[in-house]
């Protein structure tokens, strides 16, 4: 065992307990050679001893027969004593009868009076400690240190033993954490934090007990239970949330957060039933109003179903399965619409799938870090597209390209744009470039700099999904801007029951304040442009006009028209 | 002087006492100095003249267990018997044992001499 390793150099204490100055030095002469050996003379002072040395003492040796305190009331008095009840006892006496008494009040082993031969003494004393010690380990390595709660891995060993003697008994398996938790611990501290911990691990276990489930402690604030079938999930998420036993010394809210995989299929591995649990509960990460996530089989289809697009993508961008989409922009301010520019957008046609949402594989291959590749291949097709489209129409459109946030710590990104332009003979401002305004609020001093600089070289920066990021007005006062786009959400509220445009007024006005045009996104009616002309948005795109079109069709029905 | 041949002579069963000193006769005749020292016979003379039993009984059995790891035979030998009569708190004249006692630890304490 790793652990004993660690102890075995390490010279442990015992404690001998005689009135006879004799004894304790024939005692004292056989262990010290390998122990550190401490004395008392009689009841009291071994107790006195004890509770000074309570974290070093590894074992007692105590007589029985002592005057005042005997030895049988020495381990009357440790049994009940929680702090000095761990640390074993080996009695000496001489007669049979106490020999029985001692060891049903706790002490562990016993040795004869006279002593038997000095190696009798030393093995027997060698294995009690290396007995006490290893069922120690166990005990610290079963419990997490701070709530005493089993640790996972113990959790899941007894998880599987109590399926094994309730086959039958349908289960649960539950994550639970708390929301925010690192706020909590950074405002009222480290210990304040704990204390939380700690009071809630002791209410779910009793909880637990009373259900006939078990909990752990995963990690942090992250705890797992295992529990029979509960009919009634939100009654017990009010429950755990309304513990009202708590007294929270600050004001501060608690709030958990729940996956539960209902009645999780026995023949599961029981770590992929928790797996799943939490596959769950951060399927509604971002979602702070839903606090209970069931899994079901869906879900993990879902999951399925994205990781083998990841899986995919090497492929499918070397077999060409990405086509880039156009949707035109049109300026709306003259008599009549006027086609301004057109914005990139990628599809995936799967060979199997189909068209595979960009609302799904964006935000994978964001998260996987593989939207640098695809935007890269993007940007080169419209490169192409943009001079194939003045060599073979004659016609010059601007298009305008995303580019992620993550694209924008690439220290070679200017390059990148300046081949395409060199490569492509177009101009700087035939290729727009679109960054959200969620990229400049993470991290804004290095963004702006890298905005200015493109902009040095002749780019036009236009700011997507503006109003949906948390700019201060301060910031965009300073932003390095060429064009703000407004996002489509605004116009959707805009036009609900009732026009109420006021949303975009302000956004129309900031915009005029920083003397840049406004391009308004996801316009689908007539209706919704006239209005937004008369406010004087500039450029509006979205399927009132038409919907994003392969370049083919986009030469069709845009170009030729 | 006292010595293990001497310890021998007096009929004391020296391997055992020595064994449970690991071998060191240093410390075993310390030991044996030691018990030499001890007051424990005359506080039990002491109890069993004045029939305090329980006393007696309790010195008889700490001095019992003494010898015994010291393995000096004829004192232990009176001392067993001893014990067990107070153990059981018999009616008896205890004297004589502890005289015979007295006199076997004189024996003993001659060595020293």
């Amino acid at each position: 065992m790793k652990e004993r390793k660690i102890f075995e150099n390490i010279r442990r204490q015992i404690l001998v307990v005689d009135d006879e100055e004799i004894n304790r030095l024939i005692l004292g002469n056989i262990l010290s050679i390998d122990y550190d050996v401490i004395y008392a003379s009689d009841g009291k002072e071994a107790l006195e001893q004890m509770h000074q040395n309570k974290d070093m003492l590894s074992l007692v040796l105590l007589d029985l027969m002592m005057p005042e305190i005997s030895g049988l009331e020495v381990l009357k008095i440790l049994k009940d004593d929680s702090e000095l009840s761990n640390i074993p006892v080996i009695v000496a006496t001489v007669d049979k009868k106490s020999e029985i008494e001692s060891l049903n009040l706790g002490a562990v082993d016993f040795i004869p009076k006279p002593y038997p031969e000095a190696g009798v003494i030393y093995a027997r004393v060698k294995r009690t400690i290396e007995l006490f010690e290893d069922k120690n380990i166990i005990d610290y390595t079963e419990r997490d240190q701070l709530t005493k709660l089993y640790n996972k891995e113990y959790f899941f060993k007894y998880a599987l033993s109590l399926d094994k003697h309730n086959k039958e008994q349908s289960t649960d398996a539950i994550i639970l954490d708390i929301r925010h938790f690192h706020i909590i611990m950074e405002r009222f501290g480290r210990d304040y934090g704990n204390q939380i911990l700690i009071n809630i691990a002791e209410y779910l276990k009793n909880k637990m007990i009373n259900m006939g489930g078990m909990v752990c402690r995963k990690e942090s604030d992250t705890f797992l239970l295992y529990v029979p079938h509960i009919d009634d999930i939100d009654s017990f998420y009010n429950e755990i949330s309304n513990m009202s036993e708590f007294e929270w010394s600050k004001d501060s809210k608690i709030k958990f957060r729940m996956g539960v995989y209902p009645n999780a299929p026995k023949d599961l591995d029981i770590e992929v039933r928790f797996d799943r649990a939490k596959m769950a509960a951060d399927s509604n990460r971002r979602n702070e109003s839903i606090n209970i996530s069931l899994y079901d089989d869906k879900l993990r289809e879902k999951e399925l179903y994205e990781e083998g697009l990841i899986d995919e993508f090497p492929r499918a961008l070397k077999n060409k399965e990405f086509k880039v989409y156009y949707q035109p922009k049109y300026n709306i301010q003259g008599e009549s619409p006027v086609l301004s520019s057109a914005e990139a957008l990628v599809r995936w046609i799967h060979p199997t799938l189909g068209m595979v949402s960009p609302g799904v594989f964006i935000p994978l291959l964001e998260n996987k870090g593989l939207i640098e590749e695809l935007d890269k291949y993007v940007w080169k097709e419209v490169g192409r597209q943009i001079r194939k489209w003045k060599d073979e129409l004659n016609v010059t459109i601007p298009v305008s390209v995303n580019v992620s946030r993550i694209d924008m710590y690439d220290h070679n990104l200017a390059n990148i744009f300046e081949n395409i332009i060199k490569e492509n003979n177009i101009s700087h401002n035939e290729f727009i470039l679109e960054m959200t305004e969620s990229a400049y609020t993470e991290d804004s001093d290095n963004i702006i700099m890298t905005v200015n600089n493109l902009r040095k070289l002749g780019y036009k920066v236009e700011m997507d999904d503006f109003g949906t990021g948390y700019s201060s007005l301060s910031m965009i006062s300073r932003l390095p801007i060429d064009c703000i786009k407004l996002d489509m959400i605004f116009i959707r509220n805009a036009f609900l029951e009732r026009v109420d445009t006021k949303m975009v007024e302000i956004i129309i006005d900031i915009a005029s304040y920083l003397k840049v045009p406004v391009i308004a996104e996801g316009v689908e009616t007539k209706e919704q442009v006239e209005v937004l002309k008369k406010l004087g948005c500039d450029i509006v795109q979205g399927f009132y006009f038409s919907k994003p079109l392969p370049p083919e069709e986009f030469e069709i029905k845009i170009i030729k028209k | 002087m006292m010595t293990i041949d001497n310890l021998k002579k007096f009929g004391a069963n020296t391997t055992e006492g020595l064994g449970r000193c690991l071998n060191n006769e240093m410390l075993y005749l310390r030991l044996v100095g030691k018990f030499l020292e001890d007051t424990n016979i005359y506080g039990l003379k002491d109890a069993v003249l004045n029939n305090d039993l329980d006393q007696a009984f309790e010195k008889a059995h700490a001095l019992k267990g003494v010898l015994s790891n010291l393995a000096l035979s004829p004192l232990t030998e009176i001392m067993v018997e001893l014990t067990e009569n107070l153990r059981n708190r018999k009616a008896m004249d205890y004297m004589p044992l502890i005289e015979n006692y007295l006199t076997k630890l004189e024996e003993l304490k001659s060595y020293n001499n």
